[in-house]
């Protein structure tokens, strides 16, 4: 079972991962707001993220872990 | 299992770089590699001035910040302080490494220093708020060429692989982007083999990273990642222009004459 | 007795840098300095050091920068138009704190100038050079033996105070033959915790910066340094004192105007006039105290100075205008003859005096 996990407090909310994903269930939150100011990334399907870390790979914050 | 987190060598800090600024991808290429080649606790890294000033801040390896452009005489002096035993690296950017500092990139790379350049192309000055850069395209609007790049009034874009490739010194001198997955998984062995260059004492290993700059090219991140395939990349284009030790030693985009 | 041998003054500079552990030397040509880049060229490679010829000063005192920042001792050389080249570089150094030793081997100047002897570079050397808030420790040598000497207290002070130490000569000193003892007790470098030598894995990071972007920050390390430089003024600063202790007329001078001005005080001595020499050692710090404790007795002191005067403006204040001076120079590459010196002494005490 693959999970992803933000740090959402870091979360610039630029959005590149939310591109690179190729199951594309992550999007920005439409309704949080982080500390930062950002509508920080999430994954809004977890049950089908496959853990390949496209995500993570394009994160430019360093702020995503998956595990698979 | 995890299969992907922080690299060690990235300090556990929040980076200040702008959302969707790819200097943080090339930052966690460096420490990825640096991890993998297990060389941080003999490696030193020299931070330029330009948006990346604060790298000292980032990497968990010992740190120089140097004066604008002279990196790679910093490097020197390190990596000839103790050339057995140290790993030195530069993070230069474009008005760093192509403007001011010309003359010691030039100059390192004639001398095959045995050092790592990691150099971010991102045609534009980002720091200081988006003025024309050396490598900034003919044409491009920035707010010192708010008519666009006039090559008439202000000359051609400096291509810093092309140019050192001419040169019989160096050892490795890579072109490559960080706008998608497969182009960064490409940027992170091109990097990975810059260090493994040093670590083999061939010499000058140069990666220069096509990178966007959405803030101050005024486009939303995922646009600006878009600019470098469809502007960028044409006029810098990806490859290998030199690798001594492969045999390649001459610009592979020229055309045959 | 130590055996003395007959060197150049800017190759006793060269051995001398050796003999205080010195292993990189960073250099770019320009005359009147280039003995010493062409004894570190031959030298280097047979112990083991490095020598690089650099493809500009600017890189030079950068890669001076880089072995600074790694721990070890490290010089650079050249001459004034050098030296304006590298006050970038000087002043990355202080506001690093890093140690390290610069040559200057003063010729005239401004702009190109020419390739003959001058101390002109005396307010550049000692207000800094570069830009911001610093002092170089500099040190002048008027003998071939004090180049050497002068050498490796140069690196003993730059270590010991994390600070630039610059050799303030000029071209006459650089290029004249005497002989000179090798025989000095060298402290050796202390441990450099701070330098960027690899973690090793065994201790947090090591940074070495100038940056700093809070401004309260960037303050208290400004006041700090100058704490430091307020000891250095307090415990370092260093003249020769030459029959000054009844002396109606005292001359100032250092380096090569002092050798000539020792001659003129000689000549005046003998024909009955009472005159002395101070000859500042080291001019950054200035050695205040001993000008203020002549102050007192001397009727006119005269700097004689290879400049159109400008360690004057220090004689002036270290006696806080007690005393009248006046000033004795050639400039552009000439050099004050005895005569001229002894002329002023002459003048001075006839009319002049308070």
């Amino acid at each position: 079972m693959a999970k992803v996990t933000f740090r959402e407090d870091e979360c610039k909310g630029c959005g590149l991962c939310t591109d690179a994903c190729p199951k594309k269930i992550l999007q920005l939150s439409k309704d949080k707001i982080n500390k930062k100011g950002h509508h920080p990334a999430e994954c809004v399907k977890p049950e089908e993220c496959i853990g390949c870390a496209s995500c993570a790979i394009m994160c430019p914050d360093c702020i995503i872990t998956v595990e698979r | 299992m995890i299969v992907f987190e922080r690299p060690k060598s990235l300090i556990d800090v929040p980076l200040h770089y702008c959302p969707g600024c790819t200097h943080g991808i090339v930052h966690r290429l460096v420490a990825e590699a640096i991890d993998e080649l297990g060389i941080e606790g003999k490696t030193v890294g020299i931070a330029p001035v330009g948006c990346s000033v604060m790298a000292y801040d980032y990497f968990n390896c010992d740190m120089i910040e140097a004066a604008h452009g002279r990196a790679p005489a910093v490097a020197t002096g390190v990596k000839r302080s103790d050339p057995d035993n140290l790993i030195v690296f530069t993070y230069q950017g474009d008005g760093d490494l192509a403007s001011i500092g010309t003359a010691e990139t030039v100059h390192a790379a004639a001398r095959n220093e045995n050092i790592t350049v990691i150099f971010i192309n991102n045609a534009i000055y980002g720091m200081t708020g988006g003025q024309m850069a050396p490598t900034s395209l003919p044409g491009q609007v920035t707010q010192t060429s708010p008519y666009g790049r006039d090559v008439n009034l202000c000359g051609y874009p400096v291509k810093i692989c092309e140019m050192l490739s001419e040169l019989e010194g160096p050892e490795y001198l890579e072109r490559v982007t960080v706008n998608s997955v497969k182009n960064v998984r490409n940027a992170k062995r091109a990097i990975k083999k810059a260090f493994q260059n040093q670590i083999d004492g061939k010499g000058f290993s140069l990666i220069e990273v096509i990178s966007s700059c959405p803030t101050n090219w005024g486009m939303t991140p995922k646009e600006a990642l878009q600019w470098i395939d469809d502007k960028m990349i044409p006029y810098y284009p990806l490859g290998v222009y030199k690798d001594r030790s492969a045999g390649i030693l001459c610009n592979p985009n020229k055309e045959e004459k | 007795m130590a055996e003395k041998v007959l060197m150049k003054g800017n190759e006793a500079i060269a051995e001398a840098a050796i003999q205080a552990g010195c292993r990189h030397y960073f250099g770019y040509p320009i005359t009147p300095q280039t003995e010493i880049a062409a004894y570190m060229a031959k030298r280097m490679p047979k112990i083991g050091g490095t020598f690089l010829q650099a493809e500009s000063e600017i890189a030079a005192i950068n890669m001076v920068y880089g072995v600074a920042s790694a721990g070890k001792r490290v010089m650079t050389s050249s001459s004034s138009p050098g030296i304006s080249l590298k006050s970038e570089g000087l002043s990355y150094l202080a506001g690093a704190d890093l140690p390290a030793l610069v040559v200057n081997a003063q010729r005239g100047g401004p702009g190109l100038g020419g390739i003959q002897p001058s101390q002109s570079d005396y307010f550049q050397a000692t207000r800094g050079g570069g830009h911001g808030d610093y002092h170089m420790i500099v040190l002048a040598p008027s003998s071939v033996q004090e180049m050497a000497q002068l050498t490796i207290r140069g690196f003993e002070l730059a270590d010991e105070y994390r600070m630039t130490a610059m050799i303030l000569a000029d071209g006459t000193i650089g290029q004249m033959m005497e002989p000179v003892s090798f025989d000095f007790e060298i402290k050796e470098a202390p441990a450099k915790p701070w330098a960027t030598t690899g973690t090793k894995m065994a201790r947090p990071h090591n940074v070495i910066n100038s940056l700093y972007l809070n401004a309260e920050l960037l303050e208290k390390t400004n006041i700090e340094r100058y704490q430091k430089y307020a000891l250095i003024e307090e415990k370092e600063a260093l003249a020769e004192e030459y029959m000054v202790e009844d002396a109606d007329i005292i001359i100032a001078a250092f380096g090569i105007a002092a050798r000539v001005s020792k001659n003129a005080v000689n000549e005046a001595r003998a024909s009955g006039i009472k005159a002395g020499l101070i000859r500042p050692i080291t001019l950054w710090p200035f050695p205040k105290a001993v000008f203020a404790k002549h102050a007192d007795h001397a009727k006119q002191i005269i700097s004689v100075e290879l400049s159109m005067g400008q360690m004057i403006e220090d004689v002036q204040l270290a006696t806080q205008c007690k005393v009248p001076v006046s000033l004795c120079y050639r400039v552009g590459g000439m050099i004050p003859t005895p005569d001229q010196v002894y002329q002023a002494i002459v003048e001075a005490n006839e009319k002049g005096g308070k």
